[in-house]
C-alpha cells in the first residue's frame, strides 16, 4: 500500500513529532498527580490534556496532506466559530436572513485565500461584506436596536473570519515569495506559540501568580502569569524561528513579544464579551475547555498580528 | 423499502444537518430512555424539534421512534402523508373530534403498547419561535392512561431561531436540548401538568438565553 503524498515538509513534521512528546509528558506528570486522589480536583486538568490530544491530531491531520484540505479546514473553524458567537449573542428576529448572508461571507473569503487573491482577500469584510450587511439589513426596515445588531454582526466577521482566515493565507504565502519558506511551517509557528502561550501563562499564573492583571474581565488572570508566559514564549520564539520561519533573532524576539502580549488580549477580549452576555463557557464542544471560542480567542489577535509582521518585513 | 429510507433520512440527513449546520449542547444526555414505551415531551418552536430529538438517540431504537404529529397538517395531500407516514414515521393525531366518541389519543396509547419511544409536543403547534405557549393537558391524559409509561420533558432553544414557523431556509445556530428527570402520574392530571411546565421552567433556567424578537 502506498501512503499518501504529505504536502508539509520535514521541519514541520519534527516539530508535531516535538508536541506529541510534551503532550507525553503532561499526560504522564497528570496520572501521577491523580495518582492516589479520590477527591477527583484534577479532573478538568485531566479531560483538558486529553483534548489537547484530540486538538494536535486533528490539527495535524488537517494541515499535514493538501493545501486545499488545510484551507478548508480553516473555512470550517471559521464557520463553527461564527456559528458559536452568532449563537451567543442577542440577535434580531429581523436580522436571520441577515445572518445567512454573513455565513456566506466564509466560503468567499476563503475561495480568495485558494485563488491567492490578496487583495480581495483583504478587502472583501472590511469594505464589501461591511457595505453589503448594512445594505440588506436597512432594506429590511426595522431600526430598532439597528446599530447594535449592525456593529455586532460585523465584530463576528472581522474576528472570527476575517482574523482567523490570516492563518489560511499563511498556508499560500510561500509561493513566489523571495525567501524559500513553507506555508505551513509558519501556520504551524504561530499556532502553536499561541497555544502554548495560553497553557504557559496559566501554568506561570497558578504557580506564580500574585498581581491581578484586569480583575473586571477576568478574575483569574495575574501580572505575573502574563509576563512569564510572554517571556517564555518569547524564548520558545527565538529557538523555533530558525527551524519554521525565516525571522531574524531581533525579529524572532519581537514576534514572541507580540503573540506574548497579543495572544493575552485576545483572550480577554473573548472573556469580555462573554462577559457582557452572562455565559462562562462560549460552548461545551471541547471538554475541559469550553466552546471553540474559549480555544481560538487568542488566535483571533495573533493570527492577523503576526501575518501582517510577516507582510511588512519578508514579503 | 420504508425502513431503509427511513435510516437513510434519519441517519444520513438529519445526523449531517444537525451535527454541521446546527450543532447540539446537550445537558443530562443520560436522563433519556434507553428503551420504549417513553415519551420525549418538548416545547414545539420548529420543524427541526423533533428531527434534533430523534438524533439524539442511537440508531438501534430508530424503528421505535415516532414523533406525533397533527394529521390535518401532515396528511393534507398525498405526498405529503406518504414522507410523513413513511420517511419521517409520525403517529398521526387528529387535533378536532369529528363526533362525540371519537377517541384521540388512541394512536398514540397503541403506539406505547408497541413498545414506541414518542416525541410529543404538548404545545401542540410551534407558534412564536422561541417563546413557550400553554401545555395542553392531553399530555396528563395519556400519563393517566398509561402511568407505567415514563414522561420526560426536554427543554430546547435555538430550533425556531435556526427554522421558525413560515420559513424554509435553515440558517446556523447552536441548539441547546437540556432534558429533564422522567415524571410519573399521581393520579391528578391539573397536578401533573403543573409539575411538567415546572420541570420545564426550571430547565429553561438553567442557562441564559437572550429573547428573540
Amino acid at each position: 500500500m502506498k501512503l499518501p503524498q504529505l504536502w508539509v515538509p520535514d521541519n514541520v513534521l519534527w516539530v508535531l513529532a516535538a508536541i506529541v512528546a510534551v503532550l507525553l509528558v503532561a499526560s504522564l506528570i497528570v496520572a501521577v498527580m491523580r495518582r492516589g486522589d479520590s477527591t477527583g480536583k484534577h479532573a478538568e486538568l485531566a479531560a483538558r490534556v486529553k483534548s489537547w490530544w484530540a486538538l494536535v491530531a486533528i490539527f495535524a491531520l488537517a494541515i499535514s496532506f493538501r493545501r486545499g484540505i488545510a484551507i478548508a479546514f480553516f473555512a470550517l473553524l471559521s464557520f463553527l466559530a461564527l456559528k458559536e458567537y452568532l449563537s451567543l449573542i442577542p440577535t434580531r428576529r429581523a436580522d436571520r436572513r441577515v445572518l445567512f448572508w454573513a455565513y456566506l461571507c466564509v466560503p468567499l473569503q476563503y475561495w480568495w485565500i485558494w485563488q491567492q487573491w490578496y487583495n480581495m482577500f483583504l478587502i472583501f469584510i472590511p469594505v464589501w461584506a461591511f457595505l453589503f450587511i448594512a445594505m440588506r439589513m436597512v432594506l429590511r426596515g426595522e431600526t430598532h436596536e439597528f446599530l447594535r445588531a449592525a456593529g455586532t454582526i460585523h465584530w463576528g466577521l472581522m474576528t472570527m473570519v476575517f482574523g482567523l482566515s490570516h492563518l489560511a493565507y499563511l498556508l499560500v504565502l510561500g509561493d513566489g515569495a523571495k525567501v524559500a519558506v513553507h506555508g505551513a511551517a509558519l501556520l504551524l509557528f504561530v499556532v502553536l506559540l499561541t497555544e502554548l502561550n495560553d497553557v504557559l501563562q496559566y501554568v506561570w499564573g497558578r504557580t506564580l501568580g500574585r498581581h491581578k492583571a484586569l480583575e473586571s474581565v477576568s478574575p483569574k488572570k495575574t501580572v505575573e502569569g502574563l509576563l512569564g508566559g510572554a517571556l517564555s514564549t518569547t524564548l520558545v520564539s527565538v529557538a523555533l524561528a530558525p527551524l519554521l520561519t525565516p525571522l531574524s533573532r531581533t525579529d524572532a524576539i519581537a514576534v514572541g513579544l507580540m503573540i506574548g502580549f497579543g495572544g493575552f488580549i485576545g483572550d480577554v477580549t473573548i472573556s469580555a464579551v462573554k462577559r457582557d452576555i452572562g455565559v462562562k463557557d462560549s460552548g461545551s464542544l471541547i471538554p475541559g475547555h469550553g466552546g471553540i471560542l474559549d480555544r481560538i480567542d487568542s488566535l483571533l489577535f495573533t493570527a492577523p498580528l503576526f501575518f501582517h509582521f510577516l507582510m511588512y518585513f519578508y514579503f | 423499502m420504508g425502513a431503509l429510507l427511513r435510516l437513510l433520512f434519519y441517519g444520513v440527513l438529519v445526523r449531517t444537518v444537525v451535527l454541521i449546520v446546527l450543532g447540539l449542547n446537550v445537558r443530562h444526555r443520560q436522563r433519556l430512555p434507553a428503551k420504549g414505551p417513553a415519551i420525549l415531551a418538548a416545547n414545539h418552536n420548529s420543524h427541526l424539534d423533533a428531527m434534533a430529538l430523534i438524533s439524539l438517540l442511537p440508531l438501534r431504537l430508530l424503528p421505535r421512534v415516532r414523533p406525533v404529529a397533527a394529521a390535518d397538517y401532515f396528511l393534507r395531500n398525498r405526498w405529503l402523508a406518504w414522507f410523513a407516514l413513511k420517511v419521517v414515521g409520525i403517529v398521526p393525531l387528529n387535533r378536532q373530534r369529528q363526533h362525540e366518541q371519537d377517541d384521540l389519543l388512541a394512536p398514540v396509547a397503541a403506539a406505547l403498547e408497541r413498545g414506541d419511544i414518542l416525541i410529543f409536543f404538548p404545545e401542540g403547534s410551534r407558534g412564536e419561535p422561541e417563546q413557550l405557549a400553554e401545555f395542553k393537558s392531553g399530555l396528563a391524559r395519556i400519563a393517566e392512561r398509561r402511568p407505567d409509561v415514563p414522561v420526560i420533558p426536554v427543554y430546547t432553544y435555538g430550533l425556531g431561531k435556526a427554522l421558525p414557523k413560515g420559513e424554509w431556509m435553515i440558517v446556523p445556530f447552536f441548539v441547546d436540548i437540556f432534558v429533564g428527570e422522567a415524571l410519573r402520574f399521581d393520579g391528578d392530571r391539573t397536578a401533573y401538568m403543573a409539575r411538567y411546565r415546572s420541570a420545564m421552567a426550571a430547565l429553561a433556567l438553567e442557562e441564559k438565553h437572550s429573547d428573540w424578537s
